[in-house]
C-alpha cells in the first residue's frame, strides 16, 4: 500500500518544478475540454498569448486589465495572511468606484474649476473609504460574532452590484445618454492621467505603491509580525496576547481599501463615468491571483500581470476565432487546480510499502463485534 | 384581509424557488457532515443547469437531462474530492477553485451547446410540467401551494425523510457522522474515512447538480448566463442556519422561498421600490438569518458544525 511522509524540508528547485509541470498540467486539461468542444487547442493558445503579449498595444491592455487585479490580489492576500477569506472583492470595488464616482461628479458642481491635483486625491480617500467600509462589514460580524466571513463577504458582492446598478440606471443616468446605462461624463479633471498612446493609467503607481507598503508592513512592522503569527498557528497567537479582533478589524480595512481604490482606478482611469462594466469578475480572479502569488505582494504583482493576459486573451479569441472568452476563466480555474494539487508532491513524499512489511497494527475493529 | 388565493399564490412561488436551494442545501449537508468543506456549490449547480438543460434538448427528455446533470456534478465533486481527500489540499481555495471553474465552465458551454455549436440562450426544450397529485391537490391551501408541483419537487419530498432516517437511524449514517466528528475513532472502528468522504462528497455533488437542473428545467426553463444567481452560496449559508440537519434545511428553504415570494409579489403588485433593491433581498436577508443563527449558537453555547469540518485526515500523523 502507500504510504504518506510530510516533508519537512522543501528544495526551491522542487517547488519550480512542480509549479511548473502544474501549469503544463492545467494547459493540457483544458486543451482537452476545448478539443472536446470542438475548438482548436493549440491554435486557441497560441492566439490567446498573442492578444495579451503580441505587440505593445496588446501588453498594454494586459497591463489595463492587471491594475485592478494587482490592487484587489494585494487586498485579498492580506486578509488571506490571517485566513481571514475575503471573497468580497468584487463588492469593495464596486463600492470604492461608487463613491469616486460620486466625488466626481458632484464636487465639481460645488466648486467649478476645482484642480485636478485635489480632486484625483479626493477620490482616492473616498474610494478608498468606501471599500474600507464595506469590508468593515463582516470584519465587525467575523470579530465580534464570529460569523462566517465566506458567505457575508459573497453576499454583500451581490448588493453592491445592485447598489451600483441601480444608480447609473436610476438617479445617477446620463440624462443627455439617450438611455445608455451608465452616468454622466467625469470632468477632465477627474480623470487619472494616461501614459501616451495607451489606456495604462496612474493606478499602475497606486498597485506599486500598495504593493512595496504592504512588503514593508509584512516583513517590517510588529503588526505584520502579529498578522503572520495569527495566519500560522491562531492558538499560538492568542497565548501571545495578540487580539484576533483588533487585526481583523485592521487588515480588513487595509484589505477593503485596496479593491476600493481599484475601484477608484477603473473608473477614473479608465471609464470616465460610472457605468456597466465596472464589475466584471476582478474581484474573483484576485482570490487566484492572491493564492499563486503565494500571498506574497511580489509574487501577486507577477500573477496579476499572466492572469490579466489570460483575460486579454480570452477576450481576443472572442473576437477573431469566436470563442468564449469564459476560456479564461476556465483555464484560471484549472490553473488553481492543478497547483493545488502539485503542491501535494512539495509538501507529501509517497511511498510505496509492501503490505507483509507493515507492522501487524492492533486493530481496534475486530475488538468491537460487529452487531 | 385575509386574501386565501394570496397565500395560496405566494406559498406556491415560496415551494417551487426553495427547491432548487433544499437540493444544494442537502448536498451540503451530506458532504459537511463527512468532514468536507464544498464551496463549490454555486459552480456544481450551474453545471448542473447548463448540462441538464442541454442534454435535455438534444435527448428530447428532461429525464435524460437530470440524469446527465448529476453525472456532470458528480465529476466536479469528485475533483473536489480528490484533492481535499486524496491530495490534502486546502478545502476552501479548492472550493472556491471549482466555483470558479464551474462558473467559467458553465458559461463556456452555454455558449457552445445549442444546436451546431450555437449558443444554448433562448432556446426552449422539454421541461418538467407541473402535474397536480390525486387527492392530496385538493386539500385547501397546502394541497394548490404544495401538490401541484414537478417531478423533482415530488422526489425531494421522499428525499427529506430518507436522508434524515439516513443520517441518524442507520449504521452507515453513525458512520458518516463520525467520519465527520471524529475520523481518527472512526477509522480505529473500522470505518475507511477516504472512502466515506469520497462517497458522500460525490453523493452531496449530484444533490448540487439536481438543484441546478430543477432551476433549467423546471423553475425558469431554459439556460441564461448566470442562471444560479448566487443560490450555491446561499445554500452554503443555509447549512449553518439547518446546524447541518436535514430536516432543519427544510426551514431554511421555505423561509428563503418565502422572501423570494414577497419580491415577485411585491413586483406584481406594482410597487414603487425600485427592482435593484428588492432583488438585494435574498442576499440581504441570508446575511440577517446568518448572523442571527450564529449569534443564538453561541448565546446558547451549541457547536452543530461537524468538529472535523475542514479538517485533512492523514493516517500517518499521530
Amino acid at each position: 500500500m502507500f504510504k504518506l511522509e510530510r516533508r519537512y524540508e522543501r528544495s526551491r528547485y522542487a517547488g519550480l518544478l512542480v509549479t511548473t509541470g502544474s501549469l503544463l498540467a492545467a494547459l493540457l486539461f483544458c486543451a482537452v475540454i476545448l478539443a472536446l468542444a470542438g475548438a482548436n487547442p493549440w491554435q486557441t493558445y497560441v492566439a490567446m498569448v498573442k492578444g495579451a503579449f503580441g505587440g505593445k498595444y496588446e501588453f498594454s491592455e494586459t497591463i489595463v486589465k492587471a491594475i485592478p487585479l494587482m490592487l484587489c490580489g494585494l487586498g485579498v492576500s492580506v486578509a488571506f495572511r490571517m485566513l481571514f477569506w475575503n471573497i468580497g472583492a468584487e463588492g469593495q470595488l464596486a463600492m470604492g468606484g461608487f463613491a469616486a464616482s460620486g466625488v466626481a461628479l458632484f464636487v465639481p458642481q460645488a466648486f467649478p474649476n476645482l484642480p485636478s491635483w485635489l480632486l484625483l486625491p479626493l477620490m482616492v480617500v473616498a474610494g478608498f473609504v468606501a471599500g474600507a467600509l464595506w469590508g468593515m462589514i463582516p470584519a465587525l460580524l467575523k470579530a465580534y460574532l464570529k460569523v462566517n466571513e465566506i458567505i457575508v463577504t459573497l453576499m454583500m458582492n451581490y448588493i453592491a452590484v445592485l447598489w451600483v446598478e441601480y444608480l447609473f440606471y436610476g438617479p445617477w443616468k446620463d440624462p443627455k445618454g439617450y438611455g445608455f446605462p451608465g452616468s454622466a461624463l467625469f470632468t477632465q479633471a477627474a480623470w487619472l492621467p494616461r501614459w501616451e498612446g495607451t489606456r495604462v493609467h496612474g493606478g499602475l503607481i497606486f498597485a506599486i505603491v500598495a504593493a512595496i507598503a504592504i512588503w514593508l508592513i509584512l516583513a517590517r512592522t510588529k503588526w505584520g509580525y502579529e498578522i503572520r503569527v495569527i495566519g500560522e498557528n491562531p492558538t499560538a497567537a492568542r497565548y501571545a496576547g495578540i487580539s484576533l479582533a483588533r487585526n481583523i478589524l485592521l487588515v480588513m480595512l487595509i484589505s477593503g481599501g485596496l479593491a476600493g481604490l481599484a475601484g477608484m482606478a477603473e473608473v477614473a482611469g479608465i471609464s470616465h463615468r460610472l457605468q456597466k462594466g465596472l464589475t466584471v469578475g476582478y474581484g474573483f480572479t484576485a482570490i487566484i491571483v492572491a493564492w499563486l502569488g503565494k500571498l506574497n505582494p511580489g509574487g501577486v504583482l507577477v500573477v496579476a500581470v499572466l492572469m490579466a493576459g489570460l483575460l486579454v486573451g480570452g477576450d481576443q479569441i472572442q473576437i477573431t476565432m469566436g470563442l468564449p472568452a469564459s476560456v479564461a476563466s476556465i483555464l484560471q480555474g484549472s490553473i488553481l487546480f492543478f497547483m493545488l494539487g502539485g503542491a501535494f508532491l512539495t509538501d507529501f513524499r509517497v511511498r510505496w510499502v509492501s503490505r507483509a512489511r507493515l507492522p501487524a497494527a492492533p486493530s481496534l475493529a475486530k475488538a468491537t463485534p460487529e452487531e | 384581509m385575509f386574501d386565501v388565493e394570496l397565500w395560496v399564490s405566494i406559498l406556491a412561488v415560496t415551494v417551487r424557488s426553495g427547491t432548487s436551494l433544499l437540493y444544494a442545501t442537502l448536498g451540503e449537508v451530506l458532504t459537511e457532515r463527512s468532514g468536507i468543506l464544498n464551496l463549490g456549490v454555486e459552480g456544481v449547480m450551474i453545471m448542473g443547469a447548463v448540462t441538464g438543460f442541454a442534454a435535455t434538448y438534444h435527448s428530447g427528455s428532461a429525464v435524460v437531462g437530470t440524469l446527465v446533470a448529476m453525472v456532470v456534478a458528480a465529476l466536479l465533486a469528485a475533483i473536489h474530492a480528490f484533492l481535499t481527500v486524496s491530495l490534502r489540499a486546502d478545502q476552501t481555495v479548492s472550493g472556491l477553485a471549482l466555483s470558479i471553474f464551474g462558473s467559467g465552465l458553465a458559461s463556456f458551454l452555454g455558449q457552445r451547446l445549442g444546436p451546431a455549436g450555437k449558443p444554448l440562450v433562448g432556446l426552449i426544450g422539454p421541461k418538467f410540467a407541473r402535474v397536480p397529485l390525486p387527492f392530496l391537490s385538493d386539500l385547501p391551501v397546502l394541497g394548490r401551494s404544495f401538490f401541484r408541483a414537478d417531478a423533482l419537487t415530488y422526489l425531494l419530498y421522499l428525499l427529506v425523510p430518507l436522508i434524515w432516517f439516513w443520517l441518524y437511524r442507520t449504521r452507515p449514517g453513525l458512520h458518516l457522522r463520525a467520519v465527520g466528528e471524529n475520523p481518527r475513532t472512526a477509522d480505529a472502528m473500522g470505518v475507511n474515512v477516504t472512502a466515506t468522504r469520497y462517497l458522500y462528497t460525490i453523493v452531496g455533488g449530484m444533490l448540487m447538480g439536481l438543484g441546478g437542473a430543477h432551476l433549467s428545467l423546471a423553475y425558469t426553463p431554459g439556460w441564461a448566463e448566470g442562471l444560479t444567481g448566487g443560490r450555491g452560496w446561499i445554500a452554503v449559508a443555509m447549512v449553518i442556519f439547518a446546524t447541518w440537519n436535514p430536516l432543519r434545511a427544510v426551514l431554511g428553504a421555505l423561509l428563503f422561498g418565502s422572501v423570494t415570494a414577497v419580491q415577485f409579489r411585491l413586483q406584481a403588485a406594482g410597487t414603487t421600490i425600485p427592482a435593484s433593491f428588492l432583488g438585494m433581498l435574498p442576499y440581504f436577508f441570508t446575511i440577517v438569518v446568518l448572523v442571527f443563527i450564529t449569534w443564538w449558537e453561541t448565546f446558547s453555547k451549541r457547536v452543530g458544525a461537524p468538529a472535523a469540518l475542514g479538517v485533512p485526515y492523514i493516517r500517518e500523523d499521530k
